[in-house]
């Protein structure tokens, strides 16, 4: 168990990393389809399409540009994660009532001050469910970081398939489950305590 | 002051606004009201410029709006919407403090500013500043909507259906809350509404529009009294017959035709046969030539009447009778001293015209006032 440890922290370190650049990048793609209607589809299509990428094809692609390692899996793991994030900012903006928008802009506000003290705000409830999903499934994606020589709590899981152990399988495999229904749980939580009172009802 | 000059709106094909020229005086409360359709919520939006006018000019104090910045404008001008529109991510203190904050005032001033607005409609500063709209009633939402609108203190507010979706009586309420402010504030307010009742209570100015047009701008009182088109009339129905009360109603407008009759020769318990038929307590006898005779009850039959005598001769004469013609005021009197708690009315030649009975006034009366009801 001792040995555990540093591949769960290391685990959990690449998906963190991962979840932090994607949450940047989806965002401000996602703002950026919501204010320029002919970028819209453009970059929401590109998302999907990246996200239907076999796992082992994208890690693949990755590896001749980044090589082996850690940022491999963490730029495979930040393309996947946009999908959910880009796709949920994009449509918790739009959704935000039309009333809304226009008490806004009556009101004498820019469109960036718009953006910042309401249509955020308002949105952030959807942004963080699709920053949740992105960060369950990069848990369970970043195991495949093995097979590019990436740390993590892939290695014990590989070398359990490949000794025919299910006893190493399981030390791999059941970590990730627990982290996975760890930072689910914290972060409906967290999500509740933010949504409390402020949201449209 | 706004003045509108031949100011036109199209979206595609439809011209929502055609040619309008208009002005508005410094401190007037100004309603725009209109059919649905007609652009007067178009109207409105251009003035603080959420809708650009495709031709003419709005002009404000004098200055051309589409030379000032749109977003500086929109500071400076007060804007309340139909769906309130409060951010629920803010409290009530914030969301009043929204404008000023643009404005960059340090909190030093917009927080007495708050303070003060929330005293003026009597929501108390520590009760209701730290609040989300989410926890306040539609009434209370709308007044903070309002207050969100004057907290800049802007020379103009602009009122988009504001109490639309409100019950009556918090209507009626926030409609007289907003009168009083603008009197002590002296503000100008425009105002969009499709309620004429609204219109005539609020108004300094009604401008009535229809198919992008202005069909008559005027006071309540002249609007009332001189309708320029028969669309206003129409839309002012009931508050024009209202005015008319005070005009000589006569006696055949209160009356119901439909009575029970019967010769004085007819015999008791055929009459009595008669009335149960009907579901009534009593009828008018008449003489062999139509006229008045007298009137006989259900009561009066069983008290004195044996069978097979004939209804004229016990018949009461003490039901008071008044000509079509009677002034309704009179009749009025007479109903309420009569003794059958209803009166007779005849027509000229003395043949009965119809009862006028104390329910069959008050349905009138009720017509009058409030429009020709469901009977």
């Amino acid at each position: 168990m001792s040995n555990l440890m540093p591949l769960i922290l290391e685990h959990l370190m690449i998906v963190l990393i991962a979840a932090s650049i994607s949450v940047v990048i989806g965002v401000v793609l996602g703002i950026l389809s919501y204010w320029m209607n002919y970028l819209d589809k453009a970059i929401l299509w590109t998302a999907e399409i990246i996200q239907t990428i076999p796992n082992l094809a994208l890690l693949a692609i990755l590896m001749i540009l980044f090589g082996l390692g850690n940022v491999t899996i963490i730029a495979a793991l930040v393309l996947y994660a946009l999908l959910p994030i880009v796709r949920n900012t994009y449509i918790g903006l739009k959704s935000v009532p039309i009333y809304l928008k226009d008490a806004a802009r009556g009101m004498g506000m820019s469109k960036l001050q718009r953006l910042m003290k309401v249509e955020l705000p308002l949105s952030f409830p959807l942004i963080f469910s699709g920053i949740k999903i992105a960060v369950v499934n990069s848990l369970s994606i970043a195991v495949m970081g093995v097979l590019i020589g990436a740390g993590g709590l892939g290695y014990p899981i590989y070398r359990g398939i490949q000794t025919n152990s299910m006893e190493r399988i399981l030390i791999g495999a059941i970590p990730v489950v627990l982290m996975a229904l760890l930072l689910d749980y914290l972060m409906t939580k967290v999500e509740k305590r933010l949504v409390h009172k402020g949201s449209v009802n | 002051m706004i003045k509108f000059e031949n100011v036109s709106k199209s979206y595609g094909e439809s011209k929502v606004l055609k040619g309008l020229s208009f002005q508005i005086k410094q401190g007037d409360f100004v309603v725009l009201i209109g059919p649905s359709g007609c652009g007067k919520t178009t109207t409105l939006k251009t003035i603080n410029r959420l809708i650009q006018p495709d031709s003419g000019k709005i002009l404000i104090d004098g200055k051309d709006s589409a030379q000032l910045n749109p977003v500086e404008l929109r500071r400076s001008i007060g804007y309340v919407i139909q769906q309130i529109g409060l951010f629920p991510n803010m409290t009530v203190e914030e969301n009043i403090a929204v404008v000023p904050k643009l404005l960059n005032y340090p909190k030093e001033k917009w927080q007495p500013i708050v303070k003060e607005l929330l005293t003026l409609v009597g929501m108390p500063y520590e009760e209701n500043a730290h609040k989300y709209p989410s926890e306040l009633s539609g009434g209370q939402q709308q007044r903070i909507g309002v207050l969100r609108a004057l907290a800049a203190s802007p020379p103009i507010v602009l009122m988009d259906e504001p109490f639309g979706a409100l019950d009556p009586i918090t209507r009626e309420s926030l409609q007289e809350e907003v009168r009083r402010i603008q009197k002590k504030l002296k503000k100008t307010i425009v105002f969009v509404t499709h309620d004429m009742d609204e219109a005539l209570k609020m108004a300094d100015v009604i401008v009535f529009m229809s198919g992008g047009k202005i069909l008559q701008m005027a006071s309540p009182e002249e609007m009332l009294q001189h309708p320029a088109d028969p669309l206003i009339s129409e839309f002012m129905g009931k508050h024009r017959s209202a005015l008319s009360v005070n005009a000589a109603m006569s006696a055949a407008e209160f009356m119901k035709t439909r009575v029970l009759k019967a010769a004085r020769s007819m015999q008791t318990l055929q009459s009595i046969e008669l009335m149960r038929n009907r579901d009534v307590n009593s009828m008018i006898v008449l003489n062999d030539d139509d006229t008045y005779a007298g009137t006989v009850s259900l009561d009066t039959i069983k008290s004195h009447g044996k069978a097979g005598r004939a209804i004229g001769e016990f018949m009461e004469t003490t039901v008071p009778t008044v000509n079509l013609k009677e002034d309704a005021r009179d009749t009025f009197e007479k109903l309420y001293t009569s003794p059958a708690g209803y009166v007779v009315v005849l027509n000229d030649d003395m043949t009965v015209a119809g009862l006028i009975t104390k329910t069959s006034m008050a349905k009138a009366m009720g017509d009058a006032l409030w429009g020709e009801m469901i009977s």
